[in-house]
């Protein structure tokens, strides 16, 4: 439980010292609290929980709570509010909080009586982990808060007639999947969150390999499918790697699994996948459908479906296929580098697996450096990548690392941030210190907003508006303040050394890598952009267009 | 009478009576950029439930997406796309028309073509009182308006299926309370 007391939610932490077994973790900023619980259920599989006061401690809960939402995480948000007689007078630190967070929240409450709260804990637990996950929030006056009532938890939710998530796949629909599997040519798979959510890996991996149908994750997908696996593709869309979008664009079928076609992976919708019939699981009926037209929808948890089909679908070979893929990833490397012999972030994440071999649970933020280590450390274990995907929320790297390591004391936990990100969240420091949270910081500072940097230069003609931090501060200097340990580094011969002193250090660490101030993220494909339209690397060397053989 | 276009679909909601479920419904409606061109929401005949009519505008897409996701609000129970089932339809109006002792006998003589009600009478005015589908309520309104209409009215539409079973209680296309997933088999 992440948060920081305020005048209204006062009469909850009161009696915190009655119930030691509840381990609260005072922050710096509410915004933290919601992100901390976030990173927090995303490393555990659990509920996070996070606790503001009314007014403008609820309103800094919006942003963690719309990240959990478009993510689909399970957190739990308890907000303080005026007392019932001054609901709706504008009094001091009231704002309209389940009104405001009713868009971002998958369901809200405001408590108007404390014999309720049993029920409404229970339902809010019960709504926030199944079915598609997602934040609830409950509001509660102060006068609630201080009012004695009867205790009764109840065993069972049986009061919400309008909430039965679907589970189980339809069977016919599973035999229709089948088929198209079966009799597919160039099918791939297309896995998301709904995956790692579902803890379908396993499942995953029986029908790829059963089948031989190559995997690609999404940015959210990352480590549902073990990348050292000969069938793993790594990740499509806009920074995906290239030989992915071109092998959606020649696939035959498409097999969706817990992801709902977004626009950062499908690009412009109406020529993604031309070829492909579509395959779409997901525990949401509302994602069937919604983004591409699919050929066999299955609603249903992913780990069941997967597991049907897997039964389903026969073993097979294809090897034309996957030699054809091969081809694909001799003919599109991707992911080129234009200033060899310097401090370069793409060396840096790769150093980072090495020194961790890979088994650390990587939190990032928003921007280039969060593309860069999604390319480039190669994820073996479920659950061991957080980032912000839906919402694209700069700053999370801090307080959501902050959540893991609570989460998961037994192992490492590096944040890499990015300059920018790194200092809207840093205040959280201090609460790292005090808890002892030994997370180890990589700020890739290239001292810019380097992916808004990126776009200028690549669709804007170069016109840099907004984007140079002239006047950041000592990173280093700053994390001693904190006491924390901190080093830079400058020369690409001393990364490894870097890391490997600070993962031995028994506490928090920050290493400031003072990467070159300019390199891009490539493969990128334009916003709305075909695979054809993807810059595969500086625009010198780029190979556009489509290639000759593709039709 | 006029009907409505094809592309205007009602749908019927089953909510639970409880503070703020207009408010999530609305939202929801909103900030999907859903057109909706009616709404109106009033006890079911269960305690505890209301019942919405609304009449969405748009294609197959458009209302099978409205469906999926006023599902996915926790208050709502039931929703069913009624467009294409053998349904009564009501709306009412109350309009208050000027009037003068010459024009009153004629405007009551088209209150009871219409079989609509004269509920107040005033030296200067009446008010009528309107039941029916759209079509007719807008037909009475047009031969109102040269009398001179001062205000007008008007309930959303509300309906109903006719025959035995209520409304919305045959399984629909998008029901996700079905464990069998009916949802799937539709979507094109």
């Amino acid at each position: 439980m992440f948060g920081l007391p305020g005048g209204a939610i006062m009469p909850f932490y009161q009696t915190l010292p009655e119930y030691p077994a509840l381990k609260h973790i005072l922050v710096r900023h509410e915004q933290n609290a919601g992100h901390a619980a976030d990173g927090y259920a995303r490393a555990s599989g659990k509920v996070g929980v996070c606790v503001a006061t009314s007014g403008p401690g609820a309103t800094n809960l919006v942003t963690p709570l719309a990240n959990a939402m478009m993510d689909s995480i399970p957190v739990i948000a308890l907000t303080g509010q005026v007392p019932r007689a001054a609901i709706g007078r504008d009094a001091f630190q009231e704002t309209d909080t389940t009104g405001i967070t009713m868009p971002v929240t998958k369901h809200n409450y405001l408590a108007m009586h404390a014999a309720d709260l049993p029920r409404i804990f229970k339902e809010a637990f019960h709504i926030a982990r199944t079915g598609r996950p997602g934040p609830v929030l409950i509001d509660l006056p102060r006068d609630v808060l201080e009012e004695v009532a009867e205790f009764e938890y109840p065993d069972q939710v049986t009061t919400l007639r309008g909430y039965k998530p679907t589970l189980e796949g339809s069977g016919r629909q599973i035999k229709r999947a089948a088929k198209l599997i079966d009799d597919a040519q160039r099918p791939v798979i297309l896995a998301g969150h709904g995956v790692l959510i579902a803890n379908a890996s396993a499942e995953l991996r029986q029908l790829a390999e059963k089948a031989q149908v190559p995997v690609i994750t999404t940015l959210l997908g990352i480590s549902g499918f073990s990348s050292d696996h000969v069938l793993s593709m790594g990740m499509p869309g806009m920074h995906g790697q290239a030989h992915n979008n071109w092998a959606i664009d020649k696939a035959d079928l498409v097999v969706g699994v817990g992801m709902r076609f977004d626009d950062r992976v499908t690009g412009k919708i109406s020529t993604f996948a031309p070829r492909a019939k579509v395959i779409h699981i997901d525990i949401d009926p509302a994602e069937v459908g919604k983004n591409v037209r699919v050929t066999v929808p299955i609603v249903g948890d992913a780990r069941r479906v997967l597991h049907a089909l897997a039964k389903e679908v026969a073993t097979t070979t294809r090897p034309d296929w996957l030699k054809e893929i091969d081809d694909l990833k001799d003919r599109h490397p991707g992911m080129p580098t234009s200033q060899p012999d310097k401090l370069l972030p793409q060396q840096v994440i790769r150093d980072l697996h090495e020194a961790t071999a890979g088994r650390a649970i990587i939190v990032t933020g928003v921007g280039q450096h969060q593309m860069f280590a999604a390319q480039h450390y190669g994820f073996t274990e479920p659950n061991t990548w957080i980032t912000s995907g839906g919402l694209g929320t700069m700053g999370f790297e801090v307080p959501a690392a902050m959540g893991a390591a609570v989460a998961r004391p037994d192992r490492i936990v590096w944040s890499i941030a990015g300059d920018g990100g790194f200092q809207m969240t840093m205040s959280e420091l201090a609460t790292i210190v005090e808890q002892r949270l030994p997370i180890k910081f990589a700020i890739l500072n290239n001292n810019s907003l380097g992916m808004v940097r990126q776009l200028q230069d690549l669709f804007y003609d170069g016109v840099r508006v907004a984007t140079a931090y002239s006047g950041n501060p000592d990173f280093v200097k700053l994390a001693e303040a904190y006491g924390i340990w901190a080093i830079r580094v400058s020369d690409p011969a001393q990364v490894r050394d870097a890391i490997d002193q600070a993962n031995a250090v028994d506490g928090p660490t920050l290493i400031d890598f003072d990467i070159v101030p300019e390199e891009n993220v490539y493969p990128h494909l334009p916003a709305g952009g075909t695979a054809a339209e993807m810059i595969e690397g500086p625009v010198e060397s780029a190979e556009k267009g489509a290639p000759a053989w593709l039709s | 009478m006029v009907e409505l276009a094809s592309q205007y679909h009602t749908i019927t909601a089953v909510v639970e009576d409880k503070p703020g479920v207009l408010a999530r419904v609305a939202s929801m409606l909103s900030r999907r950029g859903f057109n909706i061109s009616n709404l109106s929401v009033g006890h079911s005949e269960t305690p505890g439930l209301s019942r919405m009519t609304f009449v969405v505008e748009g294609d197959e897409w458009v209302v099978e997406q409205v469906t999926k996701q006023l599902y996915k609000l926790i208050d709502v129970v039931r929703v069913s796309d009624i467009s294409d089932d053998s349904i009564v339809i009501r709306e009412m109006a109350l309009v208050k028309v000027k009037s003068t002792p010459e024009t009153r006998p004629e405007i009551m003589q088209i209150v009871d073509i219409f079989r609509a009600n004269i509920v107040d009478v005033a030296t200067d005015a009446l008010i009528i009182e309107v039941t029916g589908d759209e079509g007719k309520v807008d037909a009475l309104v047009q031969l109102l308006k040269p009398y001179s209409i001062k205000e007008t009215m008007r309930t959303g539409r509300v309906a109903m299926t006719r025959g035995g079973p209520a409304t919305g209680s045959k399984k629909t296309s998008a029901d996700t309370t079905d464990h069998s997933a009916p949802d799937t088999e539709v979507v094109p």
